[in-house]
């Protein structure tokens, strides 16, 4: 089987809310990024996908600010980050852990919005409102993802990074997070989401990012990622069949 | 950086187990300690049977030893409870009632007697003792030993100053009594004073001079038996110590018991509560998102070393309070040893955070925690001329890197004015709590 050309899909909106260019990362010698080129547009949700160990963590972690990129560039504002797991503190409530991340956006600048304010409207948001006084430690894995993105959500981010969101939660669950992480897409948010699960990015992305051994080798739509398996002869299949196939056909 | 610590604190008022160790401990360890260290120590009861007949006075040398105050000296450090029997002595024992018995046998009063003969016998009592307790056996060993010291001492005054009337006999003269006879005694001078009377009327010849060598002889006697009574007197108490104290002032026993406990559960609080603290932060996944463009790595460390440094002092000074409620502590001195407390407190929780932000999880936080300071801390509490030159080096380069000796120096010195140096502990503790402050944050790099 041949390789495959790159193929790039113009981006949605007016332009780049995030763009990473030529973004490079090392851990003890070992490549996790090489020279990555990304970017997600304004109100567009883009999936990354990969096999383990990809670099897809770590690129989410540099779009993010949280860690740096040994070479290449980062641009956008506005940028918030969702972790794998819940980053919460399971002894505080739902509306306990709101106001702590409240009042430190607050006091780092992040938003000029009340702390009182912000934990009212994300209480709203994620429709916990009638849980806030419960430990976070007691409520199921999709409302602990959903205070977790909450918090995300709370200095009002143009762009929102999630990793792994729907891990661990059941299909209900799912369907309510992006039910919820959609609405926020339809007021104009721009969502970049790291997942394992292609049926998920076929069904939430409007756009494609595969990453694999630190490379970024497709960005596009899901079709015109079987049309490009297709093309070079592949199998004609379901997106996970033409995934696998374009792996192959790339050496991973 | 308030938030972080108001959060901190939420999170263990939200632990119940937690925070009733936090309450319970110091007033637990406080009435513990405290009951312990104003508990009457003289109250050991030993049975005592004394078989010697009633009113037999222990007499030797015309020097004579009330058995009253044989009694007296026996049971001055122990509460004496009278057997009828060795047996009946051997049951309380037995059962429990008396931790020793003191079985006086009927010939004790000959025999002493004896020791001013030319025979004599040593005299022995019987001391009965409950095998089936280690520690209470070695305690009331120690006890019977202190007591049965003094009674001998007593008894070797007493035949001291018989032997040295016998002495002052020879040497003075006098009259002395032999089975009811007066004997009258020349004594050594005044034989010397009659030879030299008679010495020079004689004479010159053999005679003369074999009187002069008498003369001689017990002039020489004389001045030599002199000496005896002193030496007497000596083996009595054959070394007399002065106790003089140089250097180092040590606290007093209260006070450093009182620092020890104070120490320990500042130690156990602090390190426990910011390390584990810290680790959580990790494994809550929190410490990430706090560190993204939230608060700084150096403001979550001195946010943990905030909380352990006011909850570890506010535990301390419960514990000090408590306390304070059966010892006497200088309350005039609050101002030094709450300044002890607080900078344990911040030695310890820098401490604390270096070890949970090494560890990276609770359970190895805690785990690493105990490991570490229950040995360094009883090391600390070595006695330096307890061990070997090189041994002792050893203890104090680990005691001087971990805070607890100095917060241990610190505690006694704020609580006792004639206690060890306030200040150096102080300072010390300050440089400790920038080392391991400086630890932790290195460490939090690769949280």
């Amino acid at each position: 089987m041949g390789r495959f050309n790159l193929v790039q899909t113009p981006l949605t909106g007016t332009g780049p809310a995030l763009a990473a260019r030529g973004v490079s990362k090392s851990f003890d010698g070992r490549k996790a990024l090489r020279g990555v080129d990304f970017e997600v547009g304004t109100g567009e949700v883009v999936a990354l996908i990969g096999p383990n160990g990809a670099g897809k963590t770590t690129l989410l972690s540099i779009l993010a600010g949280i860690a740096e990129p040994d070479s290449g560039e980062v641009t956008g504002n506005g940028v918030a980050w969702v972790p794998q797991q819940a980053a919460l503190y399971r002894r505080l409530g739902v509306r306990e852990n709101l106001l702590l991340f409240a009042r430190l956006q607050h006091d780092a600048g992040q938003t000029g919005e009340a702390p009182e304010q912000m934990v009212t409207r994300m209480l709203e948001l994620t429709g916990l409102g009638d849980r806030a006084g419960d430990q976070v430690g007691t409520l199921s894995g999709g409302n602990q993802q959903r205070v977790n993105i909450a918090i995300g959500l709370m200095a009002g981010p143009s762009v929102l990074l999630l990793d792994e969101p729907s891990v661990g939660l059941d299909p209900a669950q799912r369907e309510r997070l992006w039910g919820f992480v959609l609405g926020l897409v339809g007021e104009g948010t721009a969502v970049a989401f790291s997942t394992h699960d292609i049926q998920e990015a076929e069904r939430y992305a409007e756009r494609i990012v595969v990453v694999a051994e630190g490379e970024g080798i497709f960005s596009g739509t899901a079709d015109a990622l079987r049309q490009a398996v297709e093309v070079e002869g592949g199998p004609a299949g379901d997106l996970e069949t033409s995934f696998l196939a374009y792996l192959r056909g790339r050496g991973h | 950086m308030r938030w972080l610590l108001l959060k901190d604190l939420q999170i263990l008022k939200r632990s119940p187990l937690q925070l009733t160790l936090l309450i319970l401990y110091p007033i637990v360890i406080a009435l513990l300690v405290g009951f312990a260290m104003t508990r009457d120590q003289d109250q050991t009861k030993v049975a005592l049977y004394n078989a010697m007949p009633a009113g037999e006075p222990l007499g030797f040398g015309g020097e004579e030893v009330d058995g009253n105050e044989i009694r007296d000296q026996l049971c001055g450090r122990v509460d004496c409870v009278e057997a009828d029997s060795t047996a009946d002595a051997k049951k309380m024992v037995e059962s429990g009632e008396a931790t020793a018995a003191v079985i006086v046998p009927e010939d004790l009063g000959d025999k002493i007697r004896s020791l001013a003969s030319l025979n004599p016998e040593s005299p022995e009592i019987q001391i009965i003792v409950n095998g089936s307790d280690a520690v209470e056996s070695r305690v009331t060993d120690d006890r019977i030993e202190a007591m049965l010291g003094e009674a001998n001492l007593l008894l070797a005054k007493r035949l001291s100053e018989g032997a040295k009337e016998y002495l002052d006999l020879i040497l003075q003269g006098g009259e002395f009594d032999l089975l009811g006879q007066q004997i009258e005694v020349l004594g050594l001078k005044r034989s010397e004073q009659i030879l030299k009377q008679i010495e020079p009327k004689l004479p010159p010849g053999t005679d003369r001079e074999q009187l002069g060598r008498a003369v001689r002889f017990a002039h020489l006697a004389t001045d030599n038996l002199d000496l005896a009574g002193p030496l007497l007197t000596a083996i009595t108490e054959p070394i007399k110590a002065e106790k003089v104290e140089v250097g180092d002032d040590a606290p007093s026993l209260d006070t450093f018991a009182i620092g020890v406990t104070v120490a320990f559960a500042l130690m156990f609080v602090t390190v426990l509560l910011v390390a584990g603290s810290l680790a959580l932060e990790k494994e809550e996944n929190a410490f990430t998102r706090l560190t993204a463009g939230l608060v700084s790595r150096g403001q979550i460390l001195v946010s943990k070393v905030g909380l352990g440094t006011v909850v570890g002092f506010v535990v301390a000074l419960i514990l000090l309070t408590g306390l304070g409620l059966f010892v006497g502590i200088e309350w005039g001195r609050a101002p030094y040893w709450l300044l002890a407390l607080i900078f344990g407190a911040a030695a310890f929780s820098a401490g604390g955070a270096a070890l949970g932000a090494a560890a990276r999880e609770v359970r190895a936080a805690t785990l690493a925690a105990v490991m570490i300071c229950l040995p360094v801390a009883l090391l600390s509490l070595v006695p330096d001329d307890a061990v070997g030159p090189v041994i002792e080096t050893a203890i104090n380069l680990v005691s001087a890197i971990f805070p607890f000796r100095p917060t241990l120096d610190a505690i006694t010195g704020g609580l006792e004015i004639s206690g060890p140096t306030l200040w150096l502990p102080l300072l010390h503790l300050v440089i400790l709590t920038a080392a391991y402050g400086a630890l932790a944050r290195l460490a939090l790099r690769r949280f």
